[in-house]
């Protein structure tokens, strides 16, 4: 919303403050937001208004070029000017000018020699087009007023005689403020509103335009009109203006108000219109009455109505649509737009006369919201009807419109008012009269709460509740819909006396349990891999179809199931991810390109695994607490998002450096990354060989907690490498941390102080034989002595021959009670060594 | 042990010269401490000692003959030769001392490097600062005994929006530039606004959580990731993340809210910050109001810059928690963390908090 300062000033008592910021600062005291201060570029010199006595047409020239004499009035006037033909002597000044949308007689600013104009354009007399150019006649856009350079401005007439400065006429000195309203407060998309919000902030009279109006009381209806529903339009309002002049003018202060406002002035009856829309919040229509056929009926579209809007577009109604009928059909989309087939036409013969019927009505501000989204047409009526707008205003407005219109377009009221329906009223809100001091904890002065409820227009009542306190009851005024419940009013009066006087007071929580464990959890997995070398990246889960190629998924891969985003920012990125490696990878192509080549990345976050099928959500009502069953249900409808982590590794894991070689990151550093994760959470993963895209299918290990599997590490497929612009042999690892349980507190250690004894193995095994099967069964056969198995050597070659391995294990037995003897350490390991022979096949090396 | 090929020594008398006479013992004792002077270093000491203090070494052969002597002579004689040896190890033991030190130091100057070699073998990781910003904040309102709540990021609409007080129809739900999600694979038109499956807009929804699920009252932090649809640039990002505090007790007050913000501003900008309220709308608080923050390192000085939002917790959202607003009051405020992030930290561009590049988290540790 923008308006100029001057319109303000004319329903603030006394003068407002010179700085517009100050204006603004006192808006935003009260709770409006301070877009931005406009303040016209200044403009310096003699800027005249002129009328034009005399235009001659140049036409030696590639383009047209008239040849003007313009009265600037005799302070400026040339005396010893060019004196054309039939001429007005030294009464002018000759200005050569291109535009031609002027004529002679008309009102016109101009320039003269000495000023300079906004972006520094400095104005001189010079010869051209074989005349002295002595000024210039200036347009809207060239005066730093607007953006129409189509032509110059021209004037109406009245506005102001040659000679005069131009600068006051033109609101040069008029700054603009525009605000940001929020939601709640419809009423403040008017001059009249927002002078109510600055005098209030700036403790002055308020003088409301709309109690200027004088709204006679009519016995006729102007025109007949069924409200069909009520619902959507409680009340219609429609006058009538005959013999009104089509052609006429709309003043040069309204236009100017309008520009300041950032409309662009039409027409008489659109400006007017438009004008009263902004002074008083009420959007109005205005409908060529010759055009309209039978009576006015307000309803609900039919299944295939059409309606072609002012701006010539057909529109397929859909049922929920509020309608203007008449007999003819469909004459307007309610609230939103007008239809075209009763529109008072752009252009009239001279002389002809329209006949107006003004429209002033009350919507239901959810209909209309509804309606201009689903067109896709937010108009500035739209804009102000799904903010609720002052029911008590339209019969104002209407007679407001009626009236300017007379003033300016000629005409007379047709004698008689529609008013069908009946005003919405806000019914009284009761409220504690403590209640906000007790909010705000501060003590205001007696009386505070009734002053500024009057202030903001409520009708204010007293009474004693049953307890003996003192309550309020408060009616809000017509234009605070809002006003609903106690804490909009104390709302009110917290931020009319400042929320600068709330004191700050440390409320005392209750002792807190800390951080859950699974918050520490998260915490120490994400600082282990921190120090691990590991850089943390927080990538965007949105990903496409495309990646899913590229992983090499199966068409049936479930983690091509995802959630669509019904409107993304990239189309090509449509679904959530169901996985944090898309991510990861990408980051790892935008650090190559870059030149970081060596890279080893993390990321702890949700991913989106929806159901199988879709559950039905249910949406309890509200004011009210779901059910146990209701709020279970919710979650159940919510697709799955369990915690990962995950990471990626390409170039060095360890640089090379003067020390020597680097090392590649492989597939083994992938893994050591999940195990790392998985002692951070107490948890020893077991990691078994496996097969998932996208990994290399004989480097890909499932980490498993017992035997349940919770995430892969390894190395990426090579063709995933190659389509996803990798580098080689890039690693990556994936664990889902929900599925790991939290041990907490974990079981407490043996420790013996008694010596161990150390005993090395060789065993010999096939090839395929993971170590791990091997180790795990040792383990076991060692039983209770058997402390630690430690893997130191793996050998394979001529003297195990072709297809095996030797795998050299070093064991550490330890008894808690005593000093163990090599005859037991030595029984224990050949217990260990005959089950890891039944299990895999081990041999004992020779 | 005793040489048996040594042939021994004639026994003296002490005056007579003989091994045990004075100036014998002195001689063998000057020689002693000649050569252990002359060793130039341990090994060379360690070379001469036995031939001075070992069994073989004249003193200790004088020290034999003294069972030859009589009485008061071998006495006498004892001395002599004690002190003697005496004068012999002590030279000795200094000596030795001198060239342990010696060899000490000069190993230690052998074994001196050049420590300016970098050892950067280990490669370093981080934390993104998001993650470490909102840990802060988390400690911060631990340490006051609240407690950090948390919510899932694809949410019911009813509680990103209809228990937050956002009517179906009210214009601040558009305002919120919602992604709208949908579970099926089918594609075809969907009406945005009667999707009941969003990516949540803000933390606010993990309000109602908290209060459907905790005991009263409450006091608790949602740091966390929200999502709108504003394209990437220096200034927006579709993804980010807020902090959302509620407190909901009986007789919370607006002067409460600003003693947390206060206290909350402290911790994060230092001893001097201070917050402001200006009276504004949202929803799910009334009053409401924005927060400034006295921001005391602020780019061209000391200054107010925009923080967030809060407000009083509106009787609905209590309502439709199941809370009752006759007993119970509470207060929200919530802030976006790279916003606070941006300007606490001077980070001219919001494109490398969302971009991944390891030089940025980098600089930011662990």
């Amino acid at each position: 919303m923008r308006v100029p300062v001057s319109w303000l000033a004319d329903h603030v008592e006394g003068d407002l403050p010179a700085d517009a910021d100050e204006i603004g600062e006192a808006f935003v005291r009260v709770g409006l937001e301070i877009e931005d201060v406009h303040r016209a570029e200044e403009i310096t010199g003699p800027l005249v208004v002129g009328r034009v006595l005399e235009i001659t047409e140049l036409t030696e020239f590639k383009k047209p070029i008239r040849y003007c004499r313009v009265d600037v009035g005799d302070e400026h006037n040339d005396p010893a000017g060019e004196d054309p033909a039939g001429g007005t002597g030294g009464g002018s000044r000759g200005i050569v000018c291109g535009a031609r949308n002027f004529v002679v007689g008309d009102l016109v600013v101009v320039a003269l020699p000495g000023s300079v104009l906004p972006g520094g354009f400095a104005i001189a007399a010079r010869k051209t087009y074989g005349h002295v150019s002595d000024g210039m006649i200036a347009s809207a856009r060239e005066l730093g007023i607007g953006s129409d350079h189509a032509g110059i401005l021209v004037l109406p007439e009245g506005t102001a005689v040659p000679g005069d400065d131009a600068r006051p006429v033109l609101g040069i000195d008029d700054p603009v403020i525009e605000l940001n309203v929020t939601p709640d407060r419809g009423y403040c998309f008017s001059v009249r509103g927002l002078a109510r919000e600055l005098a209030a902030s700036l403790g002055r009279d308020f003088t409301d335009p709309a109690a200027r109006v004088a709204v006679p009381a009519e016995a006729a209806e102007s025109w007949p009109v069924r409200l069909d529903d009520a619902e959507g339009c409680p009340r219609f309002v429609a006058r009538r203006v005959t013999g009104v002049d089509p052609n006429a003018p709309s003043p040069w202060w309204l236009r100017r108000r309008l520009l300041a406002a950032g409309m662009r002035p039409i027409s008489l009856t659109v400006d007017v219109t438009n004008y009263v829309m902004i002074e008083l919040g009420q959007p109005l229509h205005a409908y060529d009455a010759s055009r309209l056929q039978g009576p006015i009926v307000v309803r609900r579209a039919r299944a295939g109505e059409k309606l072609r809007t002012l701006d010539d577009a057909e529109r397929a109604l859909d049922p929920d649509d509020l309608l203007i009928t008449d007999d003819s059909g469909p004459i307007g989309l309610a609230g939103v737009m007008g239809g075209a087939s009763t529109e008072i036409p752009e252009t009239h013969e001279p002389g002809a006369t329209i006949d107006v019927l003004i429209e002033a009505a009350h919507f239901d501000p959810a209909t209309i919201a509804r309606g201009a989204r689903r067109h896709k047409l937010p108009s500035e009526a739209s804009r102000r009807f799904e903010r609720a707008v002052d029911a008590q205003l339209p019969p104002v407005a209407a007679e407001r419109a009626a009236q300017l219109l007379v003033e300016h377009g000629g005409g007379t009221i047709v004698a008689g008012r529609t008013d069908v329906g009946a005003a919405p009223v806000p019914a009284p809100v009761r409220m504690a009269l403590d209640l906000p001091d007790r909010t705000a904890g501060v003590a205001y002065a007696r009386g505070a709460t009734v002053q500024r409820l009057t202030q903001i227009g409520a009708t204010v009542e007293l009474e004693t509740g049953p307890d003996g306190k003192g309550v309020v009851v408060a009616t809000p005024p017509s234009w605070r819909p809002d006003l609903a419940m106690a804490a909009d009013l104390v709302e009110e009066v917290l931020r009319l006396e400042g929320l600068d006087v709330i004191p700050s007071v440390l409320p005392s929580a209750p002792a807190g349990r800390g951080l859950t464990a699974a918050q520490r959890r998260r915490r120490a997995v994400s600082r282990a891999l921190a120090e691990a070398g590991y850089v943390e990246v927080l990538p965007f889960p949105f990903v496409g179809d495309a990646v899913w190629d590229a992983f090499g998924l199966a068409a049936d891969d479930v983690r091509r199931r995802t959630v669509t985003v019904v409107n993304p920012l990239d189309a090509e990125r449509g679904s959530l991810a169901t996985t944090l490696l898309p991510g990861l990878l990408d980051a790892v192509v935008r650090n190559r390109s870059r030149g970081l080549d060596d890279v080893a990345l993390f990321h702890v976050g949700q991913v989106v695994l929806p159901h199988a099928q879709p559950v039905a959500m249910p949406e309890p009502g509200v004011r009210v607490r779901p059910s146990a069953a209701e709020y279970a249900q919710i979650d159940a409808a919510l697709p799955a998002q369990p915690q990962h982590v995950a990471v990626v590794l390409a170039g060095e894991r360890e640089p090379r450096g003067w020390w020597g070689p680097g090392r590649e990151a492989g597939w083994a550093d992938a893994v050591e990354a999940a195990r790392l994760v998985g002692r951070v959470a107490g948890v020893e993963l077991r990691v078994t060989k496996g097969e998932l895209a996208p990994f290399h299918p004989g480097r890909t290990a499932v980490l498993r907690v017992g035997d349940f599997p919770v995430g892969h590490a390894g190395e990426l497929h090579p063709k995933v490498v190659e389509a996803l612009g990798l580098p080689p042999r890039t690693c990556a690892m994936e664990l889902d941390l929900d599925l790991v349980p939290l041990t907490d507190p974990r079981p407490v250690p043996r420790v013996s102080p008694y010596p161990p004894v150390a005993v090395d193995v060789a065993l010999v095994t096939p090839d395929d034989v993971p170590v791990a099967d091997v180790a795990d069964a040792l383990e076991e056969g060692g039983g209770e002595l058997l402390e630690e198995v430690r893997l130191f050597d793996v050998y394979s070659g001529a003297q195990v021959g072709e297809g095996r391995r030797s795998l050299a294990f070093s064991l550490r037995f330890r008894a808690d009670d005593r000093t163990l003897t090599s005859e037991e350490a030595n029984a224990a390991r050949d217990a260990a060594v005959a089950l890891a022979g039944s299990r895999t096949g081990a041999e004992l090396r020779g | 042990m005793s040489d048996s090929t040594q042939e021994k020594a004639p026994a003296g008398d002490g005056t007579a010269a003989g091994p045990l006479d004075a100036a014998t013992l002195d001689a063998a004792a000057d020689a002693a401490i000649a050569a252990f002077a002359a060793a130039p270093d341990l090994a060379a000491l360690a070379a001469v000692r036995p031939a001075h203090l070992g069994d073989k070494a004249p003193l200790l052969l004088a020290r034999r003959e003294l069972g030859s002597l009589p009485g008061p002579q071998r006495a006498e004689a004892g001395k002599r030769v004690n002190a003697a040896r005496v004068r012999v190890q002590e030279a000795f033991d200094a000596r030795r001392e001198v060239l342990v030190a010696e060899r000490d130091a000069r190993v230690l100057v052998e074994e001196s490097v050049d420590v300016t070699l970098p050892w950067d073998r280990t490669p370093r990781g981080a934390r993104h600062p998001i993650t470490q910003i909102a840990e802060q904040i988390g400690d911060v309102f631990v340490a006051m005994g609240w407690e950090i709540a948390e919510g899932p990021e694809v949410e019911a609409s009813w509680l990103n929006f209809d228990a937050l007080n956002f009517g179906k129809d009210h214009p601040a739900r558009t305002m919120q530039d919602t992604f709208y999600l949908r579970e099926d694979h089918e594609t075809g038109k969907v009406d945005t606004a009667s999707s009941t499956l969003v990516l949540r807009t803000h933390t606010s929804p993990v309000q109602v959580r908290a209060l459907l699920e905790r005991e009263l009252p409450v006091y608790v932090v949602c740091p966390g990731r929200t999502f709108r649809t504003d394209e990437l640039d220096a200034t927006h990002t579709p993804v980010f993340h807020q902090v959302e505090g509620l407190a909901v007790d009986k007789g919370i007050t607006m002067a409460h809210l600003k003693g947390t913000l206060d206290a909350f501003a402290r911790a994060m900008f230092g001893a001097d910050s201070r917050t402001r309220l200006r009276p504004s709308y949202f929803p799910f608080t009334e009053p409401s109001a924005e927060v400034d923050v006295w921001f005391p390192e602020k780019k061209g000085g000391a200054g107010w810059v925009e923080w967030g939002g809060c407000g009083m917790v509106n009787p609905n959202v209590l309502l439709s928690a199941g809370v009752d607003p006759e007993v119970y009051s509470g207060f929200a405020f919530g802030m976006g963390l790279e916003r606070t992030l941006q300007f606490r930290n001077g980070l001219p561009d919001m494109r490398d908090m969302v971009e991944g590049d390891v030089r940025f988290s980098r600089a930011f540790g662990v």
